[in-house]
């Protein structure tokens, strides 16, 4: 039966690591991340998992650690946020490479400078090029199934590939909610034992992992590598799919939810917890006889190209809300992908990038309506304000 | 330890066909040193000259399962398979036996690596490092490192009018390993080669992190002759430049004594790299050196000697 229990986001995702048990879990605190790991450590102090826990001296050897561990044949988890996520980032490029099935949970925090520890996207976007697969959240529940199915992503044979599962700094990781929590044998079951491609501690089969390729080879390395990540868009909905037949749950199983799209004229696409907020004004806005819709996106990357091109060509106007700077780039790193994909579209609908809430700064329903408004008088005049706009920024 | 020729009938970890140049001072560290277990090994190493030049893809020396992660993160990467081979034995999942050994230069070890070594040994796992010190960065040409002697010429402390090569005290990294307070430290050279094959046996055999620090002599990078490796090693000894010695649970034990302590100035005279000292402007730089030397082996002498029981 499930469980029904008042958790913050960290905590769900604690209970996730749980109830997957994983052999080992190198980790390295860093706020907002903390209190999932010191969740996960109570697990292991009253001998709830019997994890092997690497309490390492940085991210960097956080990362590495993992690697080794992985590996060596073991199912390991590690969790970050933001600074602790750029001092991996040569490690997740080499976790990627070897084609390590990690798991990460990385609760989205501001990055230096000026120093921040609140939410905003910048840490996993300055990460999405690395090969790893990256899963929003919307809420607590989500954080906790999206955790779940990660590790049948990550280690599914053709996938290979790790995965990190997002979710906001302190708006999910610290905010309580009701979270329904699975029977632990069924997620057992649904997760299922780890059965490692390879490993380095068989005897019978010594093996050499991290050689030195030179331009003989890294070309090919490197595009096979892409065999995995251009799988998994797959992978990703037979596991949803599979997880909600399982457990019966409501989150989004798909790359993105498609919210009242049916009819919209008009859509915000947005990433992680302002969802649930953009959920609320796109009702209010029906209710008044107003065609408004959201996209929220689940999967960054693999980005869903063909998949949100079709849903979006529908409509005459898209506000892509970025939680992040992609500094002299145009806008945030989601507009930048949304354009891309709507090119060639014919008929496009007219686009515009909002950022917003870097470092934690407040989103506000109100904000939300004026980027709605924005829309209905671009698609009255034929043209955006501005190309790019900031809520809530003070001028 | 094994007789030597005994030692030789046993099987190679590190085979023949690596590329590292003709008289390196490494290989001889480490395919003497790994057949110093009978157990499965796990080595894992550091960028750096043995690894770049033992697994170039589509070929690997290692007999041994091997895995490279960066340049700065072998022990933190051994550790974490150290971690797995324990959660799976645990769990019944591993039925073989391991040793994990982990490598790394003195770029990787001494400097850029320091942190992520500092952190395994403090934890505590069961895994040997061995750091081969030749000194500097010599895999990209001999750019000076932490471990790099006062006056050494190298590629980023060039001599030159205003400039003897390398300013200021080599760091002490043994000494910094022994501040762990580990089960087990040591130095070693390959010319002291019985000595070496024990301190690989003794390390294996502890439970616990162990360190070694080997003194590698780099052809190249120190401008010696290709069939100098064995001699200038010797002269590091004599010389009480590099002192062989342990510390095995807090017990220091002098390895080896010289006969007669030669003055650095004859570890020097062979080696390129120090050949400008020898300018009489240059004279205060080899007196600095020797102080240095001195400094350091009589503190090493008055801790094993500390050691001793009471008669």
């Amino acid at each position: 039966m499930p469980e029904l229990l008042a958790l913050t986001g960290n905590d769900a995702v604690a209970y996730a690591m749980k109830q997957i048990n994983p052999d080992v879990v190198a980790a390295y605190p860093i706020t907002p991340q903390t209190s999932l790991m010191q969740k996960f450590a109570d697990f292991v102090a009253d001998g709830e998992v019997d994890t092997e826990m690497v309490l390492v001296e940085s991210e960097h050897s956080a990362m590495s650690a993992v690697v080794g561990s992985q590996a060596a044949g073991a199912r390991t988890m590690t969790a970050t946020s933001a600074c602790g996520l750029a001092l991996m980032h040569e490690v997740l490029y080499i976790a990627a490479g070897y084609r390590l099935p990690v798991v990460m949970p990385v609760v989205n925090r501001a990055l230096s400078a000026p120093i921040n520890i609140q939410g905003d996207h910048s840490d996993t976007m300055g990460a999405r090029d690395a090969g790893w697969i990256h899963i929003f959240s919307e809420n607590a529940q989500e954080a906790y199934e999206n955790t779940l199915q990660a590790i049948r992503i990550a280690e599914h044979p053709e996938v290979l590939t790790p995965v990190m599962v997002t979710l906001d700094g302190f708006i999910i990781s610290h905010g309580v909610e009701t979270v329904q929590i699975f029977d632990t044998a069924r997620v057992q079951q649904f997760v299922g034992e780890y059965k490692p491609a390879f490993t380095l501690l068989n005897p019978h089969k010594p093996m050499t992992l991290g050689s030195l390729d030179f331009s003989d080879f890294y070309f090919e390395h490197k595009v096979s590598q892409l065999q995995g990540i251009n799988y998994s868009p797959k992978v990703i909905l037979e596991v949803g799919r599979e997880f909600q037949r399982t457990f019966g749950g409501d989150c989004c199983y798909e790359h993105f939810e498609a919210y009242r799209m049916d009819d919209a004229e008009m859509a915000v696409i947005v990433l992680g917890s302002t969802a649930g907020a953009t959920r609320m004004v796109v009702d209010d806005l029906r209710s008044r006889g107003i065609a408004a819709g959201m996209v929220k996106i689940r999967t960054f990357r693999p980005f869903p190209y063909e998949e949100l091109a079709a849903t979006l060509k529908k409509v005459k106007a898209v506000a892509v809300m970025d939680r992040s700077l992609a500094y002299g780039g145009d806008g945030g790193p989601v507009h930048i992908e949304v354009r891309s994909a709507m090119y060639g579209v014919n008929n496009a609908p007219l686009m515009a990038n909002y950022i917003y809430g870097l470092g934690g700064k407040p989103i506000d329903l109100v904000h939300i309506e004026s980027v709605f408004t924005d829309m209905q008088q671009a698609i009255a005049t034929g043209k955006f304000p501005r190309r790019i706009g900031y809520l809530n920024l003070k001028e | 330890m094994a007789k030597l020729k005994d030692l030789a009938q046993l099987p190679e970890q590190l085979s023949a066909g690596h590329r590292l140049c003709p008289g390196c001072g490494v290989p001889p560290i480490f395919r003497l040193g790994l057949r110093q277990t009978s157990a499965n090994l796990l080595v894992g190493g550091a960028t750096g000259c043995l690894e770049v030049s033992s697994s170039i893809y589509p070929y690997s020396a290692w007999k041994c399962s091997f895995i490279h992660n960066a340049f700065e993160n072998v022990a933190a990467t051994v550790s974490g398979a150290e971690a797995a081979y324990k959660a799976l034995k645990r769990r019944g999942k591993m039925e073989h036996e391991y040793k994990f050994l982990a490598f790394g230069g003195d770029g990787g070890t001494y400097d850029i690596g320091l942190q992520s070594l500092s952190g395994a040994m403090e934890r505590g796992h069961n895994m040997v490092y061995v750091c081969y010190d030749n000194e500097a960065y010599q895999n990209t040409g001999n750019q000076r490192s932490s471990s790099t002697p006062m006056g050494s010429n190298t590629t980023t402390t060039p001599v030159g009018k205003k400039s003897y090569g390398r300013v200021g005290q080599r760091k002490d990294l043994t000494a910094i390993l022994i501040a762990h307070h580990i089960p087990y430290v040591a130095q070693g050279l390959i010319s002291n080669w019985k000595d070496l094959g024990h301190k690989f046996e003794r390390a294996f055999e502890i439970e616990g992190p162990c360190f070694i620090n080997v003194l590698a002599p780099c052809i190249p990078g120190w401008k010696i002759g290709e069939d100098a490796m064995v001699d200038i090693a010797r002269l590091a000894a004599d010389t009480c430049f590099w002192p062989c010695y342990e510390v095995d649970h807090g017990v220091w034990k002098l390895n080896y004594k010289p006969k007669e302590k030669l003055p650095v100035i004859e570890f020097l005279k062979p080696q390129g790299r120090f050949r400008h000292l020898f300018r009489p402007e240059n004279k205060h730089v080899i007196d600095l050196l020797q102080e240095e030397v001195d400094e350091r082996w009589s503190e090493i002498l008055r801790n094993c000697e500390a050691s001793k029981p009471a008669a």
